[in-house]
């Protein structure tokens, strides 16, 4: 199974109105100690508080795979469900949407990829294969009336093949939105992405499916996360996908980022007059937090500037 | 946000109209302008010894930047990391090509300049009274009359003179700072006789839409050949403030190698974008630069040792794991 971090999502409207659909929760096996329910609980609650209206609230694989991921059912349970929030869950095979629907989990997830290779080494299958297996998930979720979304990483590159043909990429979002995902998040899994490639992707995925299905997942491994947000922005899609703190790194380059924070997505938002409904300070807070809890330092610059220290943290707010 | 009145559009309808036009707007080739031996070492604690200052400047030269402001002639009571400003112009190697601008706060420092050799300077204003009171203690009328005393001796010593704008987006002070206030200083730099006026986004806090709202303002009073955006990254900001400068036809953009040069108002905040991730940007759009990354980032390399600090650059923490 990919190693997706805690993600958030901001949905824009041409009215102005952003509804922020925080996905959050998923940690990555980088992440090397164990996190405890409680905390992810916690975090969770915090975020329901933000004005964030959907919450990636955790994933449905065999813990062998994910053991970040064993305490599924108990958080799903645990958690405070807001009424303003949706809390969609990863469901990778029909094994896991059962346990998630008996868990409680009213939306799921399924992710494909864009790089036969990338699919391969990560889920042992071919795309083809595994687009049978989500066939099945996203059947069942449809009799249900549960939502899915898709994911297809590698959508701006793969670590092991490079760069990966736009038009593949559309084939595979395709194919996932006729099958019935009501929207399909493209992954740039490894951060390589520009505003170059970015936009040479959109124009070809936009070609099969309609934009306001589209999100984009961006990865800030090599800086360029923001950049290719606004890209995606100006090319009419109106969902954006990141994480609080910015937590989650790169499973393929030590020490480096991965997604990038929702802060600074959220202050980028603000500052050009998008309203999101979501209080920033509040997302701070839970940033704050979780990275307490893991000892580590948050990666959001926004976070960082305004940090107890600092004199920007006193300073006249311009973009709140 | 002005802009979006102006236009009657919501925010992302003139996103998406600024976007369009871009695709056929984008330059073909940006000048990068070099700030990490200046702007980024003079915001580092650590003394970096005269020897690394000249190593630095001699890999970034080779590494193909047209631009590197190697120092500066302030006093070195304000500033000792620049005390060794002479030694180092007369140290370097000067690629053939490449300019070599140095900070010249005033006449004596542009006179102390020129004799160890300068033959482009740079001066700096703001668009932010306070600011300018704090920073150099006096208001921006009285700075810029003390640039006009260098503007004038540059031209009868044929040496060129870049212009600062700094606080473009924002003050420490003041906070909200008027684009028109920004337009009047660009213009008077301009008109004083400096090719080129580069916007500071001194602490970081622009974002796309007020960018692109400054550039509106102050293309109307100098033409946006002259014009040039310094990004600071405080906010993580940077590189999407510089993807619309292109889009409004800005072609010059200030970096700093690995990231050097922190915010003096925030302790442990990034200040200067990093120019390995400028670069990244640029080349992933199809647009020349002249540069040679691996090169960029093996200087990067050398002066965070130096300085025994990581790079604020994430292309290179990025590529050195992997």
């Amino acid at each position: 199974m990919g190693n997706f971090p805690t993600t958030v999502k901001h949905c824009l409207s041409y009215e102005e109105l952003i509804q922020d659909y925080p996905w959050l929760a998923r940690w990555l096996q980088e992440e090397k100690e164990m996190v405890p329910t409680g905390v992810k609980i916690q975090l969770i609650d915090m975020l329901s508080e933000t004005g964030l209206p959907v919450i990636e609230a955790t994933s449905f694989v065999s813990s062998k795979w994910v053991p970040q991921m064993a305490d599924h059912t108990e958080v799903l349970q645990a958690i405070h469900r807001s009424s303003h929030v949706r809390y969609p869950v990863l469901t990778p095979n029909m094994h896991g949407f059962q346990d998630a629907v008996a868990a409680g989990a009213t939306e799921v997830a399924v992710f494909g990829s864009a790089s036969e290779t990338f699919s391969r080494k990560n889920i042992n299958c071919s795309i083809d294969e595994s687009i049978l297996r989500f066939e099945e998930v996203i059947c069942t979720a449809k009799q249900r009336q549960i939502p899915v979304r898709g994911y297809v990483s590698c959508a701006l590159g793969c670590p092991y093949e490079g760069p990966i043909e736009s038009t593949k990429v559309a084939e595979v979002v395709k194919r996932l939105y006729e099958l019935g995902c009501y929207e399909v998040s493209l992954g740039d899994t490894i951060g390589v992405g520009t505003p170059g490639s970015m936009a040479k992707m959109l124009h070809s995925v936009k070609k099969e499916v309609p934009s306001s299905a589209l999100a984009v997942h961006c990865h800030d491994t090599y800086g360029q996360a923001l950049a290719n947000i606004l890209t995606a922005l100006q090319m009419g899609i109106c969902t954006v996908d990141s994480s609080v703190a910015g937590l989650g790194g790169c499973p393929y380059a030590q020490g480096a980022s991965g997604n990038v924070s929702t802060e600074d997505v959220l202050y980028m938002l603000h500052g050009m007059g998008i309203k999101t409904g979501v209080d920033l300070s509040k997302v701070i807070e839970a940033g704050d937090f979780i990275c307490k809890a893991l000892n580590r330092k948050t990666n959001s610059k926004v976070a960082q500037a305004r940090g107890d220290n600092s004199m920007h943290c006193r300073m006249k707010k311009i973009n709140t | 946000v002005r802009v979006f009145s102006f236009f009657n559009v919501s925010p992302v309808q003139w996103l998406v109209q600024v976007g369009a036009s871009a695709g056929k707007a984008l330059p073909q080739r940006v000048k990068i302008v070099e700030v990490g031996p200046r702007d980024g070492l003079q915001n580092e604690k650590t003394l970096v010894p005269t020897e690394v200052k000249i190593h630095l400047i001699d890999m970034l030269s080779e590494a193909g930047l047209p631009v590197i402001e190697a120092t500066s002639f302030v006093s070195p009571e304000w500033v000792p990391q620049m005390a060794d400003q002479v030694e180092v112009m007369k140290g370097i190697n000067r690629r053939p090509g490449v300019s070599y601008p140095v900070l010249t706060p005033n006449l004596k420092g542009f006179q102390a300049a020129v004799k160890a050799g300068a033959a482009e300077v740079a001066i700096f204003g703001a668009a932010s009274e306070l600011f300018s009171k704090k920073n150099i203690n006096c208001s921006v009328d009285e700075s810029l009359q003390r640039f006009e005393e260098v503007t004038k001796a540059a031209k009868e010593a044929g040496v060129r003179v870049r212009g600062y704008v700094s606080c473009v987006l924002g003050c420490p002070y003041e906070g909200q700072v008027s684009p028109d206030k920004v337009a009047q200083v660009a213009k008077r730099l301009y008109s004083m006789g400096c090719y080129e006026i580069s916007l500071g986004d001194t602490i970081g806090v622009g974002t796309p839409g007020g960018m692109a709202e400054l550039l509106e303002a102050v293309s109307r009073e100098v033409p946006v050949d002259a014009l040039a955006v310094h990004c600071h990254d405080t906010y993580g900001q940077a590189l999407a403030n510089i993807l619309i400068a292109l889009q409004m036809g800005i072609s010059v953009v200030d970096s700093s190698v690995a990231g050097l040069g922190g915010c003096p108002y925030a302790q442990g905040a990034s200040g200067n974008v990093a120019t390995e991730d400028v670069v990244y940007m640029l080349h992933g759009l199809g647009i020349q630069t002249g540069v040679d990354l691996p090169k960029l980032m093996d200087a990067g390399a050398f002066i965070c040792r130096s300085l025994n600090r990581k790079t604020s650059s994430k292309v290179a923490q990025a590529t050195c794991k992997l």
